[in-house]
């Protein structure tokens, strides 16, 4: 909305402040003036934000209103603006209005004009609208226009010809149609508001006037109606029927119940200003008393002093808001006080401001005009503990030490489209509005992003990838949703092979190794299997992660159709993690124990085997052994021969290394040769062959 | 080799025989024509190694009361071939085994910390300081948390402000049993407030969603840190004072701040905080529009409504209604993450943030 300050200065005479000083001080004080120009009519013209709840000062008037609080002037009322002729008026009855929809409709107000001329607007309504970029029309809807910038108020003209009998304010009848102003037509539903005659909707109430009854250049004979509608009723059809105008934004936010006459006055004159014509009869005024004691009739509310300072606290000037300052400033927006007693008011609101309903309202009144930049830094004074969250110190542990082997965090989105739901969670929560099909469910795990984020950097030529998130995922049914935190790792790219990992391997146990690296910071025992794997992992490419037996995740290389599904051309690894099961779990306390002073002996075993047999069995069968004395084992080298020369195809040679150390004595050659031999008949038995 | 027999197996001639054999292996690193592999042979070769000759015949040929004393200076001869070994390339210095030091080292680097959690821990933390502990809540709602309690009346055109990403198949609920992707993260300070009686003071972080379309400012997923402070005799000037602080440990300690009034529904008087420019100082410059001011959050006093939907509801779950409006006052507070690490650090595109693109994140290792 924008604001002249020509037209601003006209309600405000005693005015000497700049209209950069007025921005300023308007815009400290939640009246927002955002931009700042030059207006074509003389004086600046403001772009203005303002707040959804101070509809009232979406004007001109209101914007004054403001202004007169603020610098402690006297406002210009609004029906005898300076030079304003005198109304003549014809005698004759009052035009016809009923309001059946007595729930709906609060006022309404109606006055006839007779013989007027309908051409252009002319004078101030053509100099404003030209500085405000604001279209002409015909005289008569400018006129509503013009009233409608100055105070607010949405007006409607008539063509008086064309409604048969009188007016009717009713509730429309299912499946009534309507032509509207803007050409469109409408059916209605029987909870629409209409402005009817005795035969036809000539309307929709509050939200747009009728094609029919619209102001031609023929009209002769006007109506001008300026009315009260109830909010929720306005702004359902204006829902409904998709039509959000200047009216309805204003009736849907709670109008001024008094301002009906006072705009029907204004526009009244302002037709006959610049149509001629006169005036016939009185100003119809149709008032439902129980919507005024809703509005404009409010039952005075108490307001305290003391109230007002317990929640404002200390000025930056030391003397704190007085009971001089709240009576100066809530009168002059325009509210009654009545002292009831030491520092008490009864506070009569004003009908234009329905957001004023309560004390605290008031004290935010106060507390906006006085000023905030006005009041004190001050710091509560603090009893009581600062609590940790249970599992601050496992979230973070889980960042550093993922951090520490190389993983660099991201955040996705946390959407995934039904497709990844089921491929990687088995299903999930769909939302009811998602923004695209794609992200049309909430994650059921952080694997699909994480393959999201892969693909996203390999299209990129990005070809190294380590990300792990932390994050939400929600599982259950749209009645139900548990949310539990996620981990998801990616790694793609850049792996290297070691003596124990095949090119081509390398990837998975980089992985493997993120995955260990992270589990051994915790309490339990963590094992590997390769059971359950979902379908999102290749098989035979993937591992089932457990801690103390229970699994807490998976990881694996992406199958061959997620690969292609993401068009990508080079292996990724990625791991599902409940981190919801590692922040209940323990940190791994750290002990000490004491160091041998014993040599401790080491013996490599070099040994060929099929591939049947995995290095978990060949540890087994040492671990099981239960010497005391062994302290490490450990596979050095593992190697196979393409070519099936060195090591024949289907089998693998290795080299084991094992230290053996007493924590009571030296080791002698004799049991040393005696445990040699009791590992190479158990690894002989495991279908081991040890070479020369 | 010729090994010479022995004859006096005193500790002083040991020494000078085993000393002329140090000197010997000794010279032969130093020449010039030395060979790692055939030094090591010459010495410790299994077969005709210099040590396995010295032991056959030595060790055999000495009286069992000389054996201890050839022992101890065989094993240190050979501990000094071993080390002579291992070290060889680092006694002398041949140009060939210099290192180039311009190459870039090896090992994988630590990963990078995410701007946006990096950004959103030490806002949390500048208030841990100052007193508050951390809360947390889901990221599904219910209507009654995020839109009920918070003095958001059904159809009041506040909601409308928050484009509310709803889960499917609420319709049958009553309106404040229906799920919702939480707006903000406000319906904390109900949950909260639930749990606990005043006093309370809560920082709380957390990713929050809007049906809102990308473009480089906006994201249907962002992050807000809301504060929360409840107790006897908490003001406005309160709710000032911290945030004036807050601002200044964050950004340091030249930066001014400055309120407008504002509105939400859950907190009156409600006001916006703007900071100096970070980058300018408040002189003006491309980043703050010339303006001097950079908007940051939103805050408020909590709105006596709040605490009414907070004492029904503890009535409601058997709990005594502890918020009395006219003894409990409180301020909240609430700011967009994202905005603030986008600021801080440059970041002109939002979606950035959420791509998981490594050129973008490692610029933050």
């Amino acid at each position: 909305m924008d604001i002249l300050t020509k037209w601003l200065r006209s309600y405000l005479p005693g005015l000497d402040v700049d209209d950069r000083q007025m921005a300023e001080d308007l815009t400290l004080r939640g009246i927002a003036v955002e931009g700042e120009f030059e207006a074509a009519c003389g004086g600046a013209r403001f772009e203005m934000d303002i707040t959804t709840n101070r509809v009232d000062a979406m004007n001109h008037y209101g914007v004054a209103r403001e202004a007169a609080a603020i610098y402690d002037l006297a406002l210009e009322p609004l029906t005898q603006g300076a030079g304003a002729p005198v109304m003549e008026t014809k005698a004759g009855d009052g035009f016809p209005v009923r309001i059946e929809a007595e729930d709906l409709c609060g006022r309404f107000t109606a006055r006839v004009i007779r013989g007027t001329t309908v051409g252009p607007g002319t004078g101030v309504i053509a100099e404003y609208f030209g500085a405000l970029g604001q279209k002409p029309i015909s005289a008569p809807v400018d006129v509503t226009n013009f009233g409608w910038m100055a105070m607010g108020q949405p007006t409607h003209v008539f063509d008086l010809d064309q409604i048969e009998g009188g007016i009717v304010v009713r509730r429309a009848r299912a499946g009534e149609r309507l032509r509207l102003l803007d050409g469109s037509e409408k059916t209605l539903v029987a909870e629409d508001l209409v402005v009817a005659d005795e035969v036809k909707a000539l309307g929709m109430a509050g939200v747009m006037g009728g094609w029919e009854s619209r102001v031609t250049e023929a009209t002769k004979n006007i109506l001008v109606e300026a009315a009260w509608f109830d909010p929720a009723a306005i702004r359902a059809s204006s829902r409904r029927h998709g039509l959000h105008t200047d009216a309805s934004h204003r009736f849907e936010r709670g109008a001024d119940f008094n301002a009906a006459p006072v705009a029907n006055h204004l526009v009244t004159r302002l037709v006959v200003e610049q149509c001629g014509g006169e005036v016939v009869g009185p100003l119809v005024d149709v008032v439902v008393a129980a919507l005024a004691a809703k509005t404009a009739d409010r039952a005075a509310i108490p307001l305290s002093v003391s109230e007002v300072q317990r929640h404002l606290g200390t000025t930056a000037d030391g003397k704190g808001i007085s009971e001089a300052l709240v009576v100066r400033y809530l009168e002059a927006l325009g509210c009654g006080l009545t002292r009831t007693g030491e520092g008490a008011y009864a506070v009569k609101l004003p009908s234009w401001r329905l957001d004023l309903e309560r004390e605290i309202d008031l004290i935010e009144e106060v507390a906006r005009v006085y000023g905030y930049n006005r009041f004190a830094d001050t710091l509560p004074s603090f009893a009581g503990a600062v609590r940790e969250l249970p599992h601050a110190r496992q979230e973070a542990v889980i960042r550093e030490t993922l951090r520490g082997v190389g993983f660099t965090e991201a955040v996705s989105s946390t959407f995934v489209s039904e497709q990844e739901a089921a491929t990687f969670g088995g299903g999930g929560v769909a939302l009811g509005n998602p923004l695209s099909a794609e992200a049309g469910m909430l994650r059921p795990s952080l694997a699909p992003g994480m393959a999201t984020m892969l693909a996203h950097n390999l299209h990129r030529d990005v070809s190294t990838v380590r990300l792990f998130e932390l994050g939400t995922v929600f599982t259950g049914s749209t009645a139900k949703v548990d949310e539990r935190v996620g981990l998801s790792l990616g790694v793609t790219g850049g792996a290297v092979k070691t003596a124990l990992h095949r090119e081509e391997d390398a990837l998975f146990y980089e992985a493997k190794g993120a995955v260990e690296a992270l589990l051994e910071r915790f309490e339990g025992e963590v094992s590997f299997d390769a059971a359950e794997l979902p379908e999102w992992v290749a098989a035979g490419r993937g591992a089932r992660v457990l801690l103390d037996g229970a699994a807490v995740g998976v990881f694996g290389e992406l199958s061959g159709a997620e690969l292609q599904a993401r068009k990508l051309r080079q292996s990724c690894v990625i791991a599902a993690i409940d981190a919801q099961r590692l922040l209940r779990t323990a940190l791994r306390q750290p002990v000490s124990r004491e160091l041998s002073r014993f040599q401790a002996v080491e013996r490599d075993f070099s040994f060929v085997f099929p591939d049947a047999v995995a290095w978990g069995a060949i540890e087994g069968v040492l671990r099981g052994w239960k010497l005391e004395e062994l302290r490490r084992v450990t596979p050095v080298e593992i190697f196979r021969d393409a070519k099936g020369k060195a090591v024949a195809a289907g089998f693998y040679s290795l080299l084991l290394r094992v230290v053996f150390q007493s924590r009571e004595r030296t080791l002698t050659e004799e049991e040393i040769a005696g445990w040699s031999e009791w590992i190479v008949g158990q690894l002989s038995a495991l279908g081991g062959v040890q070479r020369a | 080799m010729i090994i010479p027999k022995l004859t006096d197996f005193s500790e002083a001639s040991l020494d000078q025989y085993f000393g002329a054999l140090h000197e010997e292996a000794r010279q032969s690193i130093e020449d010039q024509g030395f060979d790692k592999e055939s030094f090591r042979l010459d010495w410790l070769g299994r077969k005709q190694g210099k040590l396995k000759q010295i032991s056959d015949a030595l060790l055999k040929s000495a009286p069992p009361e000389a054996k201890r004393l050839i022992g101890q200076r065989f094993n240190a001869l050979k501990e000094q071939i071993e080390i002579w070994l291992a070290v060889e390339h680092l006694l002398d210095g041949d140009s060939a085994k210099h290192l180039d030091v311009t190459l870039p080292g090896a090992g994988r680097r630590v990963g990078a910390e995410h701007p946006l959690v990096k950004t959103m821990a030490e806002i949390v933390g500048v208030f841990q300081r100052m007193g508050y502990s951390v809360g947390l809540g889901p990221e599904v709602e219910t209507d009654f948390y995020n839109f009920e309690a918070l003095n958001f009346p059904p159809n009041h055109p506040a909601r409308d402000t928050q484009d509310t990403l709803v889960v499917a198949g609420q319709e049958g609920r009553p309106l404040r049993e229906r799920l919702l992707m939480r707006t903000h993260t406000s319906p904390v300070q109900i949950r909260s407030m639930l749990e606990q009686a005043p006093p309370l003071r809560l920082v709380i972080p957390g990713k929050v969603h809007r049906n809102d379309a990308a473009d480089a400012t906006h994201s249907p997923v962002f992050h807000q840190v809301e504060g929360l402070c409840v107790d006897t005799n908490i003001t406005f000037s309160d709710l000032k004072g911290t945030l004036d602080h807050a601002m200044k440990a964050f950004f340091g300690s030249a930066v001014k701040t400055r309120f407008f009034p504002s509105f939400f529904p859950f907190t009156e008087p409600s006001a916006d905080v703007q900071i100096s420019c970070i980058f300018c100082g408040g002189k003006g410059c491309r980043k703050c529009k010339q303006s001097g001011w950079i908007e940051l959050l939103g805050c408020g006093m909590v709105d006596p409504a709040v605490f009414e939907a907070v004492n029904q509801r503890r009535l409601e779950m058997g709990r005594e209604p502890v918020y009395d409006t006219r003894r409990i006052s409180g301020f909240a507070f609430g700011m967009g993450v994202d905005r603030i690490a986008m600021m801080k650090y440059g970041i002109s595109d939002i979606g950035l943030l959420y791509s998981g693109d490594m050129r973008f994140l490692e610029q933050f290792a």
